[in-house]
């Protein structure tokens, strides 16, 4: 079983909480989590609805195995439309607060409607009640969770929480859980905050049991346990470095997009990459990386906690003390967004402005990217300091994105036109073109001039611009399963399809995708199979991880989007790569996407066929 | 050889699968608010530490049970509570001068660590070595060899 078969509905127009049976004949269709919370939101709302209208709804998902023993238990997801792409999106989060759902017993929370006034939702096991958040309204998510757990006078709550920037529409605004893990990417916490939701908090003490064979189950973690021990990027790279580990790798092989991706290598990546974390600074002879540290049942353990050096800029002045703290440190997306996409180069500047996308719930790779973008169109003479408030915005000023940050957190000034996305915000100054985005989704930090297969991983992604849709730099750079040239477009159709279902499979289990630096399904598969009732083989996670693929993108057909949405900016399809071992490359996109449609059973326009319509069940 | 749990703040990650292991020992569910080891973050200062109950060999606990319901297992050393005596009146979480003997409201009795009758699971599930289970007289002998091995790499020198 694994799953606590029920879910609670919430209803925040009428302000009712009602608990109902989960829907057990689709969990045996798309397992759970990111599968099964797109099966209910496309069964449950218009695909053409106004992301930020009450129409629009918003699940909160656990997996059958979030909140067991199994490493990297931690996960949940936030299935809704996007206000920033107008497709589906699921973005996917760890920490504490999903295991603690699990705990207090429901597989997903589905949110409907709109609260007449600010809420939050307080769930203790089996009580749920909406109370009021005027108190907090307009506060940041930090100071959110300090005041649910004063109030309730419970340390061991577990909060998710939106900033002032949701509230105030910035599209790309995350729900930030745990003070810095965050359900990123495609605006949730815009539809969070048009809902008048601010927070979650949950006390969940019941465990998470239901499992189908108890004995199995830990012979399969404890197997699958051991080979993420046993693993070199899984052991020691992401331990030691995070995701940071790839910043060096990146940049050497000339895949590093630069200022708003005009370049393709940095020269300042070495400065902000996993390394220099570990470096002793001058003034306190620490270096930015305090610890690692692990989300729920993580055996990995690749997060960062770090400090920002005493000196800096950042601390000086009034009111910063919650900045001298310890808190959640650069991860590799958000140290290339919020650096080399700007041409920044200093770690604290990065580490600061990465404190305040988590502060106040930014996605820091999408707010990074628009930054870029701004910059760009400053460097032109487009923008100016009479648009931007008198902020500089030239490439590489640490202050200017520090300033942004700020100002986009709170949804003030300058900050609410970057909080529009690049997409809208290049449209608004006349130049739709350097806007480095697809379906309005930023990029995140692998060039797909040197990477072929990301540009079709990008191109066809269902929420728009993304790595962590089908991660073929896995294979592509890193040789993970087989290694594939990076620089061929032969055979990355085929590729991409496998990693997108694949993905599809993990991201509904309640597991993390980077365990795939070390497991493939087969390592899952057992831990799945003695979880879960029903069949549950290598054949059928196969068949799901292809259903949920096509739900996503039925949805997303059916929400206005065609073919021609999958595309790529022009830069990446006509301005060449400027140095490195990708020099002289574009992306030759048009050589894979017909193969991938062929592939995927769609038509030349990108459709799903009857016949695989009827053989998924879509 | 008498053993007795041995933690090493250092190397937590805060990853809480001894809570899950714990918890599914003793309760057969995944559940970190059964836990009898738990983990604390202290977020400011970037720091983990995982807590239980260290076995005192002149335990208060015992000695504050009006009942006798907590003996000491000989061969584990480990002070034990036995639910059939035990009449939940919570006085030896008062006499604990660590906090390390709780009361669960689903059973009426106080829960506290047993060392798992000498096969400690947060020990074995612990996936950096933090917890580990080890010669009750040595305790130190890890951190003795740490130092050991900079003392004579300081001699080399």
């Amino acid at each position: 079983m694994a799953w606590t078969r029920k879910i609670l509905r919430v209803n925040l127009t009428q302000g009712t909480c009602t608990p109902e049976a989960l829907n057990m004949a689709w969990a045996r269709d798309y397992l759970g989590q990111r599968g099964l919370a797109s099966k209910y939101l496309a069964e449950e709302i218009d695909p053409r609805v106004d992301a930020l209208s009450p129409d629009n709804k918003m699940i909160m998902t656990t997996g059958p195995l979030t909140g067991t023993a199994a490493s990297t238990s931690s996960r949940y997801s936030i299935v809704t439309k996007s206000p920033l792409t107008g497709a589906i999106a699921c973005s996917n989060s760890g920490g504490f607060f999903g295991a603690e759902l699990k705990n207090a017993g429901w597989d997903m929370i589905i949110f409907e409607g709109r609260a007449p006034a600010p809420v939050y939702l307080f769930l203790h096991n089996d009580r749920a009640e909406l109370l009021s958040a005027e108190a907090i309204w307009g506060r940041s998510v930090w100071e959110t969770d300090h005041w649910i757990h004063q109030r309730h006078q419970d340390p061991q709550i577990r909060v998710a929480a939106i900033g002032a920037g949701a509230e105030k529409g910035v599209l790309f605004a995350a729900v930030v859980n745990d003070l810095h893990r965050a359900a990123g990417r495609s605006g949730v916490g815009t539809v969070m905050g048009s809902k008048n939701l601010k927070a979650v908090a949950i006390r969940g003490e019941l465990g998470v049991g239901n499992i189908r064979d108890p004995e199995g189950f830990m012979k399969a973690v404890v197997d699958a346990k051991a080979v993420l021990a046993g693993n070199a990027v899984t052991s020691a790279g992401l331990p030691t470095y995070g995701t940071q580990v790839l910043m060096n790798v990146i940049n050497e092989m000339g895949a590093m997009p630069t200022r708003n991706w005009r370049e393709i290598q940095f020269e300042g990546a070495s400065a902000i990459s996993g390394e220099a974390m570990h470096e002793p600074r001058a003034s306190d002879c620490k270096p930015n990386l305090v610890r690692n540290a692990a989300c729920f049942g993580c055996t990995i353990a690749c997060g960062r906690i770090s400090t920002i050096d005493p000196s800096h800029f950042t601390l000086r002045g009034e009111g910063r003390d919650r900045y001298k703290v310890a808190s959640g440190g650069l991860e590799y997306e958000a140290a290339w967004a919020l650096g080399s996409d700007t041409g920044v180069s200093d770690i604290d500047a990065l580490t600061y402005a990465n404190f305040i996308c988590n502060e106040h719930g930014l996605d820091p790779i999408s707010f990074g990217a628009t930054v870029a973008a701004a910059m760009e169109l400053y460097t032109m003479g487009v923008l100016t300091q009479a648009h931007t408030g008198g902020i500089a915005l030239d490439f590489g000023n640490a202050e200017a994105l520090c300033t942004l940050a700020e100002l986009t957190g709170r949804g003030e000034g300058f900050g609410l036109e970057i909080g529009l996305g690049s997409k809208r915000l290049c449209a608004r100054y006349g130049h739709p073109e350097l806007s480095m985005t697809v379906k309005g989704q930023e990029f995140p930090a692998y060039d797909a001039r040197a990477i072929k297969g990301m540009g079709l991983t990008y191109a066809t992604s269902n929420r728009g611009a993304c790595h962590l849709r089908s991660y073929t730099v896995a294979s592509e750079v890193l040789g993970i399963p087989v290694k594939t040239d990076p620089l061929a477009t032969e055979g990355k159709a085929e590729l991409v399809k496998a990693f997108q279902d694949a993905t599809a499979v993990v991201d509904s289990t309640g597991l993390c995708v980077f365990t795939t630096f070390a497991w493939t399904l087969a390592d899952i598969q057992p831990q799945v199979a003695a979880a879960c009732e029903g069949d549950w083989s290598m054949e059928k996670l196969a068949e799901v991880g292809e259903r949920i693929w096509n739900l996503e993108r039925q949805f997303n057909l059916d929400a206005g989007l065609t073919a021609a949405d999958d595309t790529l900016p022009p830069r990446l399809l006509k301005e060449p790569a400027n140095t490195g071992p990708a020099k002289g490359h574009v992306n030759e996109l048009d050589q894979m996407l017909p193969e991938y449609y062929r592939i995927r059973g769609w038509t030349e326009d990108g459709r799903l066929k009857p016949d695989l319509r009827e053989r998924l069940g879509v | 050889m008498l053993r007795s749990l041995h933690i090493d703040p250092q190397k937590c990650t805060g990853c809480l699968q001894c809570e899950m292991a714990c918890s599914y020992e003793n309760e057969k569910v995944f559940n970190p608010a059964k836990s009898r080891i738990k983990v604390f973050n202290f977020h400011d200062e970037g720091r983990f530490v995982p807590y239980t109950c260290t076995q005192c060999a002149e335990a208060w606990c015992l000695h504050a049970c009006p009942v006798e319901a907590i003996t000491k297992n000989k061969l584990t050393g480990a002070m034990e509570v036995a639910d059939s005596v035990c009449v939940g009146c919570k006085v030896c979480t008062i006499a604990c001068p660590f906090g390390t003997v709780n009361y669960n409201e689903t059973t009426g009795k106080v829960i506290k660590c047993d060392l798992c009758g000498g096969d400690p699971a947060c020990a074995k599930a612990c996936p950096t070595a933090a917890i580990t289970y080890v010669d009750a007289n040595f305790t130190g002998l890890e951190r003795m060899r740490a130092w050991a091995a900079k003392t004579s790499a300081g001699a080399r020198a």
